[in-house]
């Protein structure tokens, strides 16, 4: 093999899903030694093209290339055969198997199984690239980034040569992602091609060699990343010049007061694992409080106790009115909270399982919160109707019109969809859990535009993220849970990064002894 | 290679083109296998099934009220069905409706003047199938119970408890039967509307389609149905008391196929066997899903399955074929009608590129 032969080489790909073409004509090369990020917006069709590498989809057109032999990809297995293997953004791992068992699954070797000569085996692979795995350690028992981690080394133990990662780092703390990185570099620079799929910028420079740019599915061009910027990137992902800081305009202090205080608030889940243990702290209008935290840490079972949708063990959560009135709203369910006169929002993270009916149009979702107005058994339509023709126009949604299915929408209008709703009803409080996941950079500042402008009304917002850059960026307090605890509140404008990741990992963020 | 690609929404004139272009595809399949197997030819079948249906004015009402009655059973399940609770109980809800109403006219026929004793069969009627339909719920809203098996077990005890009491009023004794209630008073039989004994229950059947279409499409309550069906998560998140409207849209479910129950017993059978709902709490169940939930639908629906199954009678006893002949090519066009479903969402693409690649 020449050095100078790429590992892949595809040419002129096309891939449609009924009317929609989810990659036009797409061209590129792939070397082995070298870590290719793979930019693009949501729906750009980055995810696709690599599933047509994995074998899991079938291009329309086009041809592969393996070593400069073409070669057709029918199934995941005939992509196996070749080397070719796809971290998915969900693991597909069995639970009760341990890490090894895991990684020999479904392999057909001739003989007995031999499971301590297959452990021996992985712990030579952890070893050569710095992987942290336990190969008799269960998965229920793992962390997400460890769970990664055997998915990685399940690839590598059946001869992977070329590693496609889908957005490795969306469910890992910034110390993890740290540790990935580290093993990839190791992987590179042991001959191996790894491509990572993302639309976080930083991580592209952070861990790529070349980088290539899709959008609308179609290729745009290429970086070597070394000598680009990331406002270079952006502007080739999004086809044109974006402004890259979040707006983050000083509290209003003349009307600032405490909005809602939470005291020792201890919740279980329905297993009777305790999910929030003693949380005290205190929500204030005209600020957006951000809450950062390994995922399920308690964000969830926070929001919801707010929201009046999970039982609570102990403690109380208190809403002030004004100065001299203060209600209680443990023990409340939603319609009663709204009933007190608390107009609470909620933008929850289950956007279609939990915020909208994915089957319904943009109308009847509308009318979600308010369907029950009026004093006849019948609901009047005109109302919502004209709120979501209101949230289409304003938002920019993406739809054909408002009785469209919200299920049709992609995931960012649908989310405008959500948090149009929520806002429209004017609220005091909005809790957002989030906001911006899955959407591509245009949407997600249209949210963070939009959460600004409610904290500029004086509304009290939470906002629950992942990505610490905008946690920090966007701001003014930020509450750090760890394990259901506070692990502390810091001020948005001078905290850092780091200072923010280690109290996400252990309480008080103090550095390992 | 072949592909199958989804299609993008097709326009609703062209689905129900090619819907009832598939009928037709059917029947001329129908036709072949006449042919082929039994030797006659498919036009005179058809012809002596649609006699069999509409050939008198009595065999076109006896085929209306069929098909009111089977209507009314699917518009009962079909708050159900639109919550996702799969109601398979029907037919005990039925007969469990039918035993009230039998029960009343037994005990209280002599003692209660005729339209206080209907009155009285009417609500027992609803209450018993409301209740039989409301134990399942009240298990599924409470411990999750699967309300599939649930209501599917309650079907063989109201079987049992009828069994049990028609050996309990059997008339004359010994005989297994209950024999025609109040024969000679007719005490708690449904008057006949304008001499035609069948107009009753149409014009129920059309009264309920209508305000059950109201209710699930304009209604407060249908409107909560829908989003309990769809997400229960997004229902309690916007404050819907989700196991209240279980429920409570079982009791309505439930007491919908009571009132069919009576309905049967006062208005038409005018006795109790165990046999009594006829499999109907099943079949309406297919008409329900072959309308996807759709009321207005669903009287299409029904009226295919009853015309085939009175098209059936008809030529098992004009040719002396067997019954199951009929249901042979009842399955026949009903598979065709599924399989449309298929069609119009997706479609099946032969492209060459994949043998171009193997190049």
């Amino acid at each position: 093999m020449e050095a100078t032969q790429p590992a892949v080489r595809l040419r002129n790909i096309s891939k449609s899903f009924g009317q929609v073409q989810a990659n036009t004509d797409v061209s590129l090369d792939i070397n082995r030694g070298e870590v290719l990020a793979l930019l693009g917006e949501n729906g750009s069709g980055k995810t696709t093209l690599m599933n047509m590498l994995s074998g899991i989809y079938f291009p329309d057109s086009g041809t592969i290339e393996i070593d400069g032999k073409p070669v057709v990809i029918g199934s995941p297995k005939d992509a196996f055969d070749y080397g070719i293997g796809m971290i998915h953004q969900h693991f597909k791992l069995v639970n009760v198997f341990t890490a090894t068992e895991n990684i020999v699954l479904g392999l057909k070797e001739p003989g007995k199984l031999d499971l301590d000569a297959a452990a021996e085996k992985v712990k030579q692979i952890c070893d050569l690239y710095g992987f942290d795995v336990d190969p008799h350690q269960k998965v229920y028992d793992m962390s997400v980034s460890q769970k990664q981690t055997v998915e990685i080394v399940k690839l590598l133990y059946r001869g992977a040569e070329i590693l496609i990662l889908d957005e490795p780092t969306a469910v890992l703390t910034p110390q993890e992602t740290e540790k990935l990185f580290a093993v990839l570099r190791n992987m590179r620079d042991d001959g191996k091609a790894v491509i990572i799929i993302t639309h976080k910028l930083n991580e592209v420079k952070d861990i790529s060699d070349r980088v290539v740019v899709l959008r609308k599915g179609s290729y745009v061009g290429e970086l070597v990343t070394a000598d680009a910027t990331t406002q270079e990137m952006t502007n080739m992902m999004v086809g044109r010049q974006v402004s890259l800081n979040i707006d983050r305009p000083d509290p209003e202090m003349k009307y600032r007061m405490e909005r809602i205080s939470v005291k020792n608030l201890t919740v279980k889940n329905r297993e009777g694992i305790t999910k929030l243990d003693d949380v005290s702290f205190s929500i204030f209008t005209g600020e957006i409080l951000g809450i950062a935290g390994i995922s399920g840490s308690g964000q969830k079972e926070l929001l919801e106790a707010i929201a009046g949708l999970q039982p609570v063990e102990n403690g109380s959560i208190e809403y002030h009115v004004d100065d001299e009135t203060t209600e209680q709203l443990i023990g409340m369910d939603p319609l009663k909270i709204a009933g007190m006169g608390v107009v609470l929002s909620f933008v929850p993270e289950d956007r279609l399982g939990m915020g909208l009916v994915g089957s319904m149009d943009i109308t009847d979702n509308m009318m979600l919160r308010s369907f029950r107005n009026g004093p006849l058994p019948f609901t009047d339509r005109s109302e919502p109707r004209h709120l979501a023709e209101l949230v289409v126009d304003e938002l920019d949604v993406n739809t054909p019109g408002v009785a469209t299915p919200v299920r049709r929408l992609s995931g960012g209008n649908v989310q405008k969809v959500l948090v149009g709703r929520e806002i429209a009803a004017a609220p005091t409080v909005l809790l957002s859990a989030y906001a911006v996941r899955g959407l591509d950079v245009n949407s997600s500042y249209v949210i963070y535009d939009l959460l600004n402008r409610q904290k500029g009304n004086g509304v009290a917002v939470v906002y629950v993220g992942e990505d610490l850059d905008v946690l920090l960026e966007l701001c003014d307090r930020i509450l750090v849970l760890c394990g259901g605890k506070v692990s502390g509140i810091v001020d948005g404008r001078t905290t850092t990064k780091n200072e923010v990741g280690l109290m996400m990992t252990r309480l008080g963020g103090g550095e390992v002894a | 290679m072949i592909h199958i690609v989804k299609r993008k929404e097709m326009p609703f004139a062209h689905a129900m083109a090619i819907r009832f272009g598939v009928i037709g595809l059917a029947l001329i399949v129908c036709g072949i296998v006449t042919m082929l197997t039994t030797g006659l030819s498919p036009i005179d079948v058809y012809g002596t099934m649609v006699s069999g249906a509409f050939g008198t004015m009595r065999k076109t009402w006896i085929l209306l009220q069929e098909t009111a009655i089977l209507l009314c059973v699917s518009l009962a399940l079909v708050p159900a069905f639109r919550m996702k609770f799969w109601n398979l109980g029907g037919e005990g809800q039925i007969l469990i409706g039918a035993f009230a109403a039998a029960a009343c006219m037994i005990t209280l026929g002599n003692s209660l003047p005729a339209p206080v004793l209907i009155l009285v069969m009417l609500a027992t009627s609803l209450l018993a199938g409301g209740v039989w339909a409301l134990i399942p719920a009240f298990f599924k809203a409470r411990w999750n119970t699967n309300e599939t098996l649930f209501t599917l077990m309650m079907n063989y005890v109201a079987t049992q408890l009828v069994a049990y009491f028609v050996i309990v009023w059997e008339v004359p004794k010994g005989s297994g039967n209950i024999g025609i209630i109040n024969q000679s008073s007719e005490a708690g039989w449904l008057p006949t509307l304008m001499h035609n004994k069948y107009l009753l229950i149409v014009l129920v059947a059309i009264a309920l389609t209508v305000a059950m279409y109201v209710y699930l499409n304009y209604g407060k309550q249908g409107y909560e149905i829908a989003v309990v069906g769809e997400s229960p998560n997004t229902a309690r998140y916007v404050g819907i008391k989700v196991n209240r409207v279980i429920m409570r849209t079982l009791v309505i479910s439930g007491a919908l196929c009571g009132l069919v129950g009576f309905l049967l017993v006062a208005g038409s059978a005018h006795t109790l066997t165990t046999s009594l709902a006829g499999g109907r709490g099943f079949t309406a169940v297919m008409v329900a899903w072959l309308a996807k939930f759709n009321p207005f639908i669903m009287v299409g629906s029904s009226m295919l399955l009853e015309f085939m199954s009175s098209g059936a009678g008809e030529i098992s006893t004009i040719y002396g074929l067997n019954h199951s002949f009929g249901d042979i090519l009842t399955g026949i066009i009903l598979f065709f009608i599924i399989g449309t479903e298929f069609f119009i969402t997706y479609k099946v693409v032969f492209s060459k590129k994949g043998a171009e690649q193997h190049v």
